[in-house]
């Protein structure tokens, strides 16, 4: 375990083979041994390792006083959570998935996010609920919706969403380190994508986005599973001799304004891209930060490329819903011909 | 009381029921089997992305379905209550449809068949069966609610929430617990505290039943007599049927992780098919001629049903706007022009 530690501390750490899930199991795994106080329970997170084996053999591991099944009920664990919190742990519960966040918003909302406040301090939240999130995964109903804006919407809790195994991995390092109330948005789809990994200590401090291909001629503003769909745009745009910047807002809360400005006004253009729907969703934050920040640099207004208001549909649908590869180059091409 | 732990195959007795109900108990329950093997079947095929099976749970929902009204009555099933359903007479090849991802409340007339759309929260529709309930009295109608739920969904506060209103307002309404014993990975030692649901029917104020699941002809009585005490005015009640999740909890799961596969032989040798055939033999309801005819009838309303749903049109993509509102927004309709102008092919 210290081995493990001291190789996700070393610099230059070789890259091994890791998918998302199996990077957010490796950061649990240092968080478990590194402190005592760390506890990771939920729904079938034990034996099983989670529907998404994302805990998998963390029990075996750590033990199951540490690691441990609750009963059948999302609104006692996250209010198990903030108990816990007040006792002196650090809780990383899981809810099975995004749609079983909504049994427990009572306590999320109106206990998890605002004890602090309402203590004055005396009781910090210092928990890390793992929410697997998003669509792509042609999943039964409840098992593809996208809870960013109502989490980054409440005060008193910080909202992240990793795009792939390396990131996901310092996230949720810094997500568990962190003395307030961290909603981690897993998201499904990128779950079992493999790739080369350097297992990295978190660097930037929480709120900073990621620019994961730079670009001159618009921005790609994106989170989650949409980020990988916008490298794949650009790619294709870049076919066509149009350079496109991939930006990974990465924290939606606090979300990266100045980044995101840094960037915009560079390439004067930005396209937002979400799997929410479009009213109220975070792009509408993106392109109020855009038009606030980057004003008179602009040289098209802020475009959406987003779901439908609708609610998130069964598998055949799903395709014609997640904003496509089309869509989002539509949405480049009103922006560069405005 | 029933066996906990299934020492595998003793018998049952039907003798209290008619010939003709048992019969249908029996038809119900084959067909389910067989439809419920050709589910199985279609999701390996990669026809269905995934799949909940029923297998050992037949008696269970077969005999409580059958001992409501559709004329009269409303059931409230979860996601695992294909057996039910049909026993229903719920149009199979709409409520199929839900596992083919056709539509994620099934394509089933939820109104007209008086059976809720397939609900994947667990614990979350109970509370709706104690407001239809709620909703007869106050006509003074005289219909039945019937809510489905498992072991695993009796942990949540809905459905504690839901007794108590059902106790407070006196409401006609059953409900019926299905404890297959493992909620997912979670067996019930880890799941009930207290090791009983019935028993928490105490605290509400109205009786609680425990029968064995596996067992359809007491299913059945236990069934019809809540129903006949809610028809009655008397209340609400809490029948248990103790059962076993004889196959994963769906198709993406893998239960070896978790539980003991000799446990799992037993209690599919104590299945609840085999046990009603020869329960309707001793009683002479049947004779094996009978029998094999009910069986091959089985085989070809599954066959139907398989068939219908794998050859169902996919629903077009314009009907991810139609529902969302009775009365259209100007901003929906907009959305819809660019689904058109930029989705659709
Ligand atoms: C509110 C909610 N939380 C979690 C889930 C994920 N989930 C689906 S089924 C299940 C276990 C349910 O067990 P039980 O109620 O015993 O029903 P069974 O599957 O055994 O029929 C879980 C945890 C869900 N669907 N809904
Ligand atoms: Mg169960």
């Amino acid at each position: 375990m210290t081995e493990l530690i001291e190789r996700a501390a070393a610099a230059d750490t070789p890259a091994v083979e890791l998918s998302m899930q199996q990077a957010i199991n490796r950061a649990l795994r240092v968080l478990l041994a590194e402190d005592p106080d760390v506890l990771v329970f939920g729904e079938d997170v034990g034996a099983l390792g989670g529907v998404f084996r994302v805990t998998d053999g963390l029990q075996e591991e750590f033990g199951d006083k540490r690691v441990f099944d609750t009963p059948l009920a999302e609104s006692a664990i996250m209010g198990m959570a903030v108990g816990l919190a007040m006792n002196g742990w650090r809780p990383v519960p899981e809810l099975q998935f995004d749609g079983f966040a909504y049994p427990a918003i009572d306590q999320i909302v109106n206990q998890v996010a605002r004890m602090n406040y309402r203590t004055r301090g005396a009781a910090p939240m210092p928990i890390t609920l793992r929410l697997p999130s998003f669509g792509g995964i042609q999943a039964p109903e409840h098992h593809g919706e996208s809870l960013e804006a109502l989490f980054a919407h409440t005060p008193g809790l910080k909202v992240v969403a990793p795009s792939d195994p390396g990131d996901a991995y310092s996230l949720m390092l810094q997500a568990v380190r962190s003395d307030d109330p961290v909603v981690y948005m897993e998201p499904k789809a990128r779950y079992w994508d493999r790739r080369p990994v350097r297992l990295r200590e978190p660097s930037d401090p929480i709120g900073t986005s990621r620019i994961v291909r730079p670009g001159r001629h618009a921005t790609l503003v994106a989170w989650g599973a949409m980020v990988q769909r916008c490298v794949q745009v650009a790619e294709l745009a870049a076919e066509d001799g149009v350079d496109l910047e991939v930006l990974d807002l990465r924290w939606l809360k606090p979300l990266d304004a100045e980044g995101l400005a840094a960037s915009v006004s560079r390439t004067r253009r930005a396209v937002v891209v979400h799997e929410a729907p479009l009213t109220a969703g975070l792009g509408a934050e993106v392109a109020a930060l855009v038009t606030e920040h980057c004003f008179r640099d602009l040289s098209a207004p802020v475009q959406r490329v987003t779901g439908f208001d609708v609610p998130y549909p069964a598998g055949p649908l799903e395709p014609q819903y997640l904003p496509t590869i089309d869509r989002v180059l539509l949405a480049v091409q009103r922006t560069l011909e405005y | 009381m029933p066996p906990h732990t299934s020492a595998g195959r003793e018998s049952i007795t039907v003798d209290h029921l008619s010939p003709d109900l048992t019969r249908a108990l029996y038809r119900h329950m084959r067909t389910a089997r067989d439809l419920d093997t050709e589910a199985i079947a279609l999701q390996r095929q990669g026809v269905f992305p995934a799949y909940v099976s029923v297998r050992g749970q037949e008696a269970a929902q077969v005999a409580s379905a059958s001992a409501m009204d559709p004329a009269r009555d409303f059931v409230f099933p979860t996601y695992r209550e294909m057996a039910a359903a049909l026993a229903y007479g719920v149009e199979m090849v709409g409520y199929m449809a839900t596992h083919r991802a056709l539509w994620h409340g099934g394509l089933y007339d939820v109104a007209a068949s008086r059976f809720g759309a397939v609900n994947a929260v667990v614990g979350g529709p109970v509370p709706h069966a104690v407001g239809w309930a709620v909703g007869e009295r106050l006509r003074g109608d005289d219909g039945v609610a019937l809510a489905y739920f498992g072991d695993g969904a009796s942990s949540e506060g809905d459905v504690h929430e839901a007794m108590n209103f059902a106790g407070v307002f006196g409401a006609p309404v059953v409900f019926f617990c299905q404890n297959n014993q493992w909620a997912l990975s979670v067996p019930n030692e880890r799941q009930v505290a207290g090791g009983s649901v019935s028993a928490r029917a105490a605290g509400y104020g109205f009786p609680g039943v425990l029968v064995d699941g596996n067992d359809a002809g007491a299913v059945y009585e236990a069934t019809a007599e809540a129903v006949a005490r809610a028809r009655r005015g008397e209340g609400p009640t809490l029948v248990e049927a103790l059962t076993y999740r004889v196959e994963p909890h769906s198709t993406s799961d893998d239960p070896g992780r978790y539980r003991d596969e000799a446990e799992v032989r037993r209690w599919r040798e104590r299945d609840p098919l085999t046990l009603l055939r020869a329960a309707l033999l001793a009683a002479g309801h049947a004779d094996e001629a009978h029998l094999a005819e009910v069986d091959a009838r089985a085989r070809r309303e599954a066959e139907r049903v398989r068939d219908g749903v794998a050859t169902a049109p996919e629903p077009d993509g314009s009907e991810l706007f139609t529902h969302v509102f009775r009365e259209n927004t100007k901003e929906l309709a907009r959305q819809r022009r660019t689904w058109q102008e930029e989705v659709e092919l």
